[in-house]
Formats: structure tokens, sequence, C-alpha cells
């Protein structure tokens, strides 16, 4: 049997107590199998000795310090208490990483109206010149695509001069910024851009259905032919108006260049109603020279006032986002088959008219319009052996859903007779059927 | 749609539709629904306004 020792302190003069519980069951305390001193509120446990479960870490001040090495996998589910970020389907930009051109790469002798050098992406001209207008490789890392202007002829800035990209957004894909309500949320653009030379662009947002409502803040290209990434955080407007419709509800655009008819006013860095003079008041003069050029990639406009890391999307989710506006319905340049390319089932509606049907891959936004590039024999309305070929394609009246495209051929045809089937297709490399519902 | 190469315009199909025909290198042919939704129905309208495009009438 061992001996118990109770051994008081050679200096201190406390005393020790030893005092029983207020219960009435008896208690056994058993002490370690080892020379050691008991725990207390200022004592350090060994790493070693921390096993088996523990029911409730009382943790007041966790450092970094003390946190080393990889976390284990925690349950979403007992993750609490963490504060919203921007993740998921944050960017409201479509085709911000311009993955998506699917009306061509480029567009040279451009020196007025509209190119999309991507889907979704605009570059608009007047009085500026002459640009190439294209769908560029040049990228920042982590992107493989911009969209890109060149210009070919320089030229002095006149008053109507306008030079710029922009994007247009539908307004019911915007209804989280809460706009013309007391909850109104801050935005944040942020985007990648690279010139020829320093200076600023100006980035201009405007409210469609609020009389153009217009906001526009300068951002700086602080070295040359070096990829930047520039943000610009939005204010909330509450007194705005961003309707819950298919129709344009917000256009956020890429001023490289303008006039005294756009320029000349001031950045107009609180939303008020649109002043054109306040639309360029930045320095970058893109076409002054030949030798300017300028890309846009990484788009991306989110909620708040941080600008989050872009949020890449597939080919495949970017393309089919962007045939909501715009859809190729047959190009026979992506067919294998040179020869031909096949569009869909027809039939002789009248003796000089045969129709054909295409259902797109997209339901559209709104009513759309057919497009289609004209040649001699481009079209062929075939049938064992029967062949009518044809110069131009147009849209009938009749079934025109937005799901798909009722199409027509007219012209002296021979066995067109009524009601007879055919196959209509693309007969030559150059032929295209494209339809567009852009806003 | 390239507004700016517009050769001609007509109405097509009992007025529902404005056929253009768009020279430049790679000519096209357009049919516009006379729609409001329509963005280039809303621009073809504006340069008929302007003086700038007048579209024939349907045979």
């Amino acid at each position: 049997m061992s001996d118990i020792k109770i051994q008081p302190s050679a200096t201190g003069s406390g005393t020790v107590t030893i005092t029983a519980p207020t219960t009435n069951t008896a208690r056994v305390i058993t002490l370690p199998d080892s020379a050691g001193t008991l725990l207390d509120e200022n004592s350090s446990v060994p790493s070693a000795n921390l096993t088996g479960t523990v029911a409730d870490a009382r943790i007041s001040a966790l450092t970094a310090s003390k946190l080393t090495g990889d976390l284990p996998a925690i349950s979403g589910v007992n993750v609490t208490n963490v504060h919203a970020v921007n993740s998921g389907r944050k960017n409201m930009v479509i085709n911000g990483a311009m993955k998506v051109a699917q009306r061509g790469p480029s567009f040279t002798g451009n020196t007025s109206g509209n190119r999309f050098t991507a889907d979704r992406f605009k570059a608009q001209i007047g009085s500026a010149g002459t640009f190439t207008f294209d769908n560029s490789s040049t990228a920042p890392e982590g992107f493989s695509n911009s969209s890109h202007m060149n210009c070919t002829t320089a030229f002095s800035v006149a008053s109507g001069t306008y030079l710029l990209f922009s994007q247009d957004f539908e307004g019911q894909d915007l209804q989280q910024a809460a706009y013309g309500t007391a909850s109104a949320k801050q935005m944040t653009v942020s985007f990648w851009c690279r010139a020829t030379k320093t200076g600023s662009l100006s980035v201009v947002i405007r409210q469609e259905d609020a009389s153009q409502r217009m906001f526009s803040k300068n951002v700086t290209i602080n070295t040359a032919n070096t990829w930047e990434k520039k943000s610009v955080v939005i204010p909330a407007d509450t007194g705005g108006t961003i309707n819950n419709d298919s129709g344009k509800g917000l256009q956020i655009a890429w001023w490289v260049n303008g006039g005294s008819t756009y320029g000349g006013g001031s950045e107009q860095t609180t939303w008020g109603a649109q002043t054109h003079t306040n639309k360029y008041t930045g320095t970058l003069n893109i076409g002054a020279s030949t030798a300017d050029n300028f890309y846009l990639t990484g788009v991306q406009l989110e909620l708040g006032s941080t600008a989050t890391n872009f949020e890449h999307r597939s080919f495949g989710e970017e393309l089919a986002l962007c045939q909501r506006y715009y859809e190729i319905v047959a190009d026979n340049s992506e067919s294998t088959n040179t020869d031909v390319c096949y569009v869909g089932g027809g039939y002789s509606y009248k003796s000089d008219q045969i129709n054909w049907h295409y259902t797109f891959a997209v339901k559209k936004r709104a009513s759309f319009t057919l497009e289609a590039t004209t040649g001699t024999n481009y079209y062929k309305a075939s049938l064992h052996g029967e062949t009518i070929l044809d110069t131009a394609v147009g849209m009938t009246a009749a079934y025109q859903p937005l799901n798909g495209v009722h199409g027509y051929i007219t012209g002296s045809y021979s066995g067109s007779t009524i009601g007879k089937a055919w196959l209509f297709m693309l007969n030559v490399s150059g032929a295209k059927i494209a339809v567009s519902a852009e806003l | 749609m390239d507004y700016e190469n517009i050769e001609s315009a007509k109405y097509t199909f009992e007025n529902e539709y404005i056929f253009c025909v768009i020279g430049g290198a790679n000519p096209i042919s357009v049919s516009v629904p006379t729609n409001t939704n329509n963005t280039d129905y809303n621009k073809l309208m504006e340069m008929v306004a302007d003086g700038d495009l007048t579209i024939a009438e349907a045979v």
C-alpha cells in the first residue's frame, strides 16, 4: 500500500484547503501516474497531450501564430457568422473576358457606326479617323482575349468626335441593385485595360429608364503598353430607375476620345441628369496618332464597393448568354463540308417562294432581325437531285416566335410545287445567316 | 447592323417587315420586324425622321 504525504511549503504561508463537494455522492480523485503539477488557469498543456475529443474549446484570443498548417475540412453547415462575400454568380457582365466573338474576329476601315468586337461589347466611332476593331489575342495573364481598337488613320478631334467601347444591360438583370429605392446598392465595375500611351479614360454609366441619368469617373493608365486592372465604384442611386423588363436598363461605356459635344466638362461623380460634356473628360485621346491602340478585357460588374477577382465562366456558358442577343443560324465557314451547310427543313409555300424553319439554341430577348450575306447561288433548296439556287434570304411574316425563325427564298423557280418538301442549306463559302436581338 | 451602308429599304409582308440591302465589302440582306422592341427598327425610324432613309412601300 502506498503512502500519502502532504508536504507544507518551506517559504509560503498560505493555507491549502481540500474542500468536499456539496453533494451526497462520494468522489474519488485519481492522480496521474507521473510526476508534475496539476493544471490551473496559468498552465500550458503540451500539444502532444491534446488528444481525444475537445467538447468545448474556450479560446478567447486566437492569433494567426497559433494557427499553422492546414485547417481541417469543415462542413459548410457548421460555418456560421461569416460575413457574406461576393461569390457565385456575381458578375453581371456577359462575355467580360471577350471569349465569344460571333460576328467575326476583325472589322477594318471603320469611320462611323458600331461594331461588336466581342459579343455584347460594341465599339462605337464617329468623326474619329479610321480604326480597325477586332477581337485580339493580346490579353493579361489569366485571360485569352480582349476587345481592341487600332488607329489606322489619325484625326484631329471635331466637336462630334466619339470613340468608345460599351455594353448594354437588360433592366431585369440588375434588379439586385435596387435603384430607385431606399435600399439602393453600390456597384463596382472593374476591368483590365492597356494602351500604347498613358492618360485617363472616362467610364460613363447611364440609366436608360431614368432619362439617361448619368455617372462618370476617370481612370488613369499609368504605364504605356502594360495591362492594368482598374475599378470604379458606382454610387447607389435612390433616385434612379431600372425597369424590371427586357429593355435596356443600364449602359457602361469606356470613352477613350471625344469632342466638345461630349467633353470639356468635368467628371460627374454623383448620379444626375445626363450632361453630354461630362462624358469624355479624360486625356488619353486615342486616335491622335496611328500608333494608338487600346485594349479592354476582364470586365466585371458586381454589387458592393470592392472589386473582387474576375468570375471566369466557360466558353459554353458565355456563348449561351450571348445567344440571347445574337445567334448564328448557319455559317458555311464553320461547316466541315464546305459544299453545303444544312439549315433545316423547308417547303414550297408558293411556286416562287420556298419557306424554311430553324429553331434557336436560345430564346431571343425580343423581336429579332434576320441578317444574311448575299451572293450568287449562296442558298440552296435540294430534294432528290432537284436543286433550286438563290442569292438572298428573307424572313416571312408568319411564324416568328422568339425561339425560332421562319425564313424564305423567292424567285422564278422550276419545280416548286406548293407543299413540296425541301432541305434548305447554305451552298457556298461566305454564306451566313444570323439573327440579332441586341439592346 | 451597318446602318451607314443601307442601299435600299422596302416594306414586305403587309408592312410587317422592312427588307434592307446593305452594301459594302460583304453585302447582306436584312429583315427587320416593324416592332418597337426591335432596336434596328427604332434606328431605321430615326433615320427616316432625320431624312436619312426612305423606305419603299410594299409591292
